[in-house]
């Protein structure tokens, strides 16, 4: 099915070029082979992205890997990663483009230094100045910021747009052209046309809503914690040196913790830390004194320590009859 | 497979999520790029394409189990895998024949018993779910055409299986299978949980084969909307359930940080006051004294002070539960608050937030620990609103603004409605939120008319949209 051709451009969709990867599982291989480990659903909205040449929103509780998953497709379509960290107050001229204004009196004081030489010609000083202007704001003049780049860019491009829920909403509006025309209209030049559409991330930890004129031009992607297993490969991946065992009881703890009534949860990047610290202290398998010495790495609340330090190490009683609740 | 999403598309509305058409639109062209046998990859591409939001997920769920439950690899795997017990066929055709006291029991109670345990116990998934869609034909007791719930089948089946019994056996043999039968603590927990989640599936596996039969029985569309339930925000606080209540306690907390947020950065950015000419005048400096970058005074304007008396009575206790979390988890926006809890005594409350770094916490102290009952336990809002006067009447100030939550009825009480009218007169502003649906105000024992004048605003207040958008007026 994914054959099907179709006229580009017929429904309204952009053209998307050739396909970067071949199907969900390409995905899904050549991502674990930077490091990152895709779910099928991850995967498939990578690929689907890439078919239908739309930006991915992807949403989720911090440290699941929204910022490393754009990272991972960057490096896995050989592409160059262009990022948009976002923040309050970032506007156009950091967005998206800005006239060197510097430059632009530079380039006019040099005109009337020669005006004053009086190596002028004839002509009069109002074409002389229209030259000027067409001058001042052509292409050598204007800086480039993250979003004006990455439609300009000739090579293959990845574009990040790394917590957007940071921007004030009137500002998420500089987006939208980008987003869905995959083109950047400036005044003075004209509109600038992306040679190949990028894949394009927007990753948001949800401290606001997001506008509906947002959300319609993009694909979701909720990532969430990983499973078990996930959890687990994620582990030793990322931290090599560990042994198999260790990786096993480090993913299971971290489950145990997520269901308990926490104020924060541990993220995989909490628990790669986790994992990383007692490697370092030379742990092969942790008992429930070392953990909860070293919760703190995994932990931020101090309420949530505490309980979690009571459930893990609440003793099973060795004539059954356990009370612990599930 | 275009009407199955037009339709599907059409449920996704029906239950509150706004679709566009361009996103139907890009459903129907992400379909192209899935194998449509592939349930997972169904999921997610009408997944990425129609559900903007994760509070939005859970509908989503729903409705799409239901619209393509019958589809899936693991029917066609199911007939011809090795090992699995000679299970029934889910009839595929949809026209809802062959269900129910069919063939596929030859398993006795116990043999089917001890199979489930085994096939857990050793995580055998395959298994399982075979094993589920048999405890479904065996206990669910379903007959077609009887208007009862799925949950009401799942209850039944669940109840058979005992599977508190089934975890406790299965913990015994992993205490079994080490030297001495000793578990540690840390040991045993991480066991259970192990367990716990595979129980969990099992329980996935049967609530799917009963959804699977119950569209077969009656039709998708029928199904779809007697399991449609409203979005965490469109919850009526005064008729929740049990689970919807839960929904709305997970929905809150970010409701509040978002809401908190936004009204941070609104006073940051949104008020500039009149111009700064020293500063812009500083600031030229650099631009050979042209003041192309005006600076503005930032006035600091004064926060309101927020008094909150609630009804804590019976059926409007979760509303004034839900509005004190919001106000407290944006209370940095404020003064200071101060909270009151009434039924027909009333008791001031503001002590137990501020020691807790856990909204939630406080909140739920309140409804164990607050002194609000006086005679009866019957709402009285005229004698609560004497008291308040008497005690604390002094201390509403001209900055104060004040909120009355409840829905007014009063039992057939004197209404004392004058002292709202004092109230009002020493207060900034005096607003009432009420939770009854406008429409049954004034019926009944509800006094809002005799409260309602001497109010500068008396809004509905039925769900966490509603609330939402109030308190957010309030704090800007
Ligand atoms: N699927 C995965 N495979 C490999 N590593 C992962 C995966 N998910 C998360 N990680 C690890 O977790 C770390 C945190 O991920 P990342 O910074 O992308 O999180 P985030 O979701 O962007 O968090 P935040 O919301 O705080 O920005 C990464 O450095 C990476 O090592
Ligand atoms: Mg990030």
């Amino acid at each position: 099915m994914a054959e099907e051709s179709r006229p580009p451009g017929s429904l309204g969709f952009p053209d998307p070029g050739p396909a970067r990867f071949a199907s969900v599982p390409d995905v899904r291989e050549r991502l674990a082979e930077t490091g990152y480990l895709a779910d099928e659903g991850t995967a498939g909205v990578v690929y689907l992205a890439d078919r239908l040449a739309k930006p991915v929103l992807v949403e989720g509780p911090a440290g699941t890997g929204k910022t490393e998953l754009a990272k991972a497709v960057a490096w896995a379509t050989s592409s160059r990663l262009i990022r948009l960290q976002c923040y309050e107050g970032l506007d156009e001229s950091k967005a998206l483009y800005e006239w060197n204004y510097k430059k632009q009196l530079l380039r006019i004081q040099a005109q009337r230094v020669v005006d004053d030489d009086g190596h002028g010609d004839g002509a009069s000083s109002a074409t002389r100045w229209h030259d000027i202007e067409d001058d001042i704001f052509s292409e050598e003049f204007l800086l480039a910021r993250p979003l004006l780049e990455a439609i300009r860019a000739s090579e293959p491009v990845v574009l990040l747009v790394d917590e957007v829920d940071r921007l004030e909403l009137e500002t998420e509006a500089l987006l939208l052209e980008i987003l869905s025309e995959y083109q950047v209209s400036i005044p003075e030049l004209g509109t600038v046309r992306a040679q190949r559409v990028p894949l394009v991330f927007l990753t948001s930890n949800n401290t606001r809503e997001l506008s509906e004129a947002l959300k319609r031009r993009c694909l979701y992607l909720h990532l969430d914690y990983p499973t078990l297993e996930r959890e687990r490969e994620i582990i030793k991946t990322r931290v090599p040196a560990i042994t198999g065992e260790l990786a096993d009881q480090v993913a299971r703890i971290v489950r145990s913790l997520r269901t308990l009534e926490l104020k924060k949860y541990p993220s995989v990047s909490e628990t790669l830390d986790w994992a990383r610290t007692l490697v370092v202290l030379g742990i092969e398998s942790v008992d429930a004194e070392q953990a909860k010495a070293t919760l703190h790495v995994l932990l931020k609340y101090r309420s949530d320590l505490e309980r979690a330090a009571k459930e893990l190490s609440a003793e099973g009683s060795p004539t059954g009859a356990g009370s612990a609740s599930v | 497979m275009l009407d199955v999403l037009t339709g599907f598309v059409s449920e996704l509305r029906q239950a509150g999520l706004l679709i566009s058409p361009t996103e139907s639109l890009d459903a129907a062209e992400a379909l192209h790029h899935v194998r449509l046998e592939d349930r997972e990859a169904l999921k997610y591409a009408l997944g990425a394409t129609l559900v903007k939001s994760s509070s939005h997920w859970r509908a989503f769920e729903t409705a799409f189990e239901v619209y393509f439950s019958i589809r899936g690899p693991q029917f066609d795997i199911e007939a011809t895998e090795p090992g699995v017990p000679g299970g029934e066929q889910p009839t595929r055709d949809g026209n809802g024949s062959g269900r129910g006291a069919g063939g596929g029991e030859a398993l006795s109670e116990e043999a089917l018993a001890e199979m489930l345990y085994r096939a857990l116990l050793s995580a055998n998934d395959a298994q399982v779910a075979a094993l589920a869609r048999q405890a479904v034909s065996r206990y669910a007791g379903m007959e077609a055409g009887r208007p009862v719930g799925g949950t009401y089948y799942l209850y039944r089946t669940l109840r058979s299986l005992e599977l508190d019994r089934l975890l406790e056996r299965m913990v015994a043999a992993v205490r079994s299978q080490v030297p001495e039968g000793h578990l540690t603590g840390l040991e045993e927990r991480l066991a259970r949980d192990e367990l716990a989640s595979r129980l969990n599936r099992l329980r996935k596996e049967i609530e799917d084969e009963i959804r699977r039969r119950l569209v077969a029985d009656r039709g998708v569309e029928a199904l779809a909307r007697s399991l449609r339930k409203p979005l965490p925000e469109d919850i009526d606080f005064m008729h929740a359930t049990h689970d919807e209540l839960v929904a709305l306690r997970r929905a809150v907390q970010p409701l509040a940080r978002k809401l908190a947020v936004r009204l941070a950065r609104k006073r940051r950015h949104g008020r500039k006051g009149p111009l700064d000419f020293r500063s812009t005048l500083r600031h030229s400096l650099s631009t050979g004294g042209v003041p192309v970058d005006p600076k503005f005074r930032y006035p600091r304007p004064a926060k309101p002070e927020i008094f909150v008396i609630a009804d804590d009575s019976g059926s409007v206790a979760a509303f004034a539960r839900f509005t004190l979390h919001l106000v407290y988890a944006i209370s940095s926006q404020f003064s200071k608050v101060r909270s009151f809890v009434f039924v027909d005594g009333i008791d001031e409350v503001t002590r137990f937030f501020e020691r807790a770094d856990d909204v939630e916490e406080a909140v739920y102290r309140i409804s164990t620990e607050a002194n609000v009952l006086w005679v009866d336990g019957h709402s009285d809002y005229g004698h609560a609103m004497s008291v308040f006067w008497e005690r604390w009447g002094e201390e509403v100030t001209s900055r104060t603004s004040v909120l009355l939550l409840g829905d007014a009825r009063n039992n057939y009480h004197a209404s004392q409605a004058w002292v709202l009218s004092e109230i009002r007169r020493r207060a900034r502003h005096l607003y009432w939120l009420n939770p009854e649906p406008r429409s049954y105000w004034g019926s009944g024992d509800s006094v809002i008319g005799e409260y309602a004048p001497h109010c500068d605003g008396v809004f509905e207040c039925r769900n966490l949209r509603q609330l939402e958008q109030f308190v957010g007026q309030l704090a800007s």
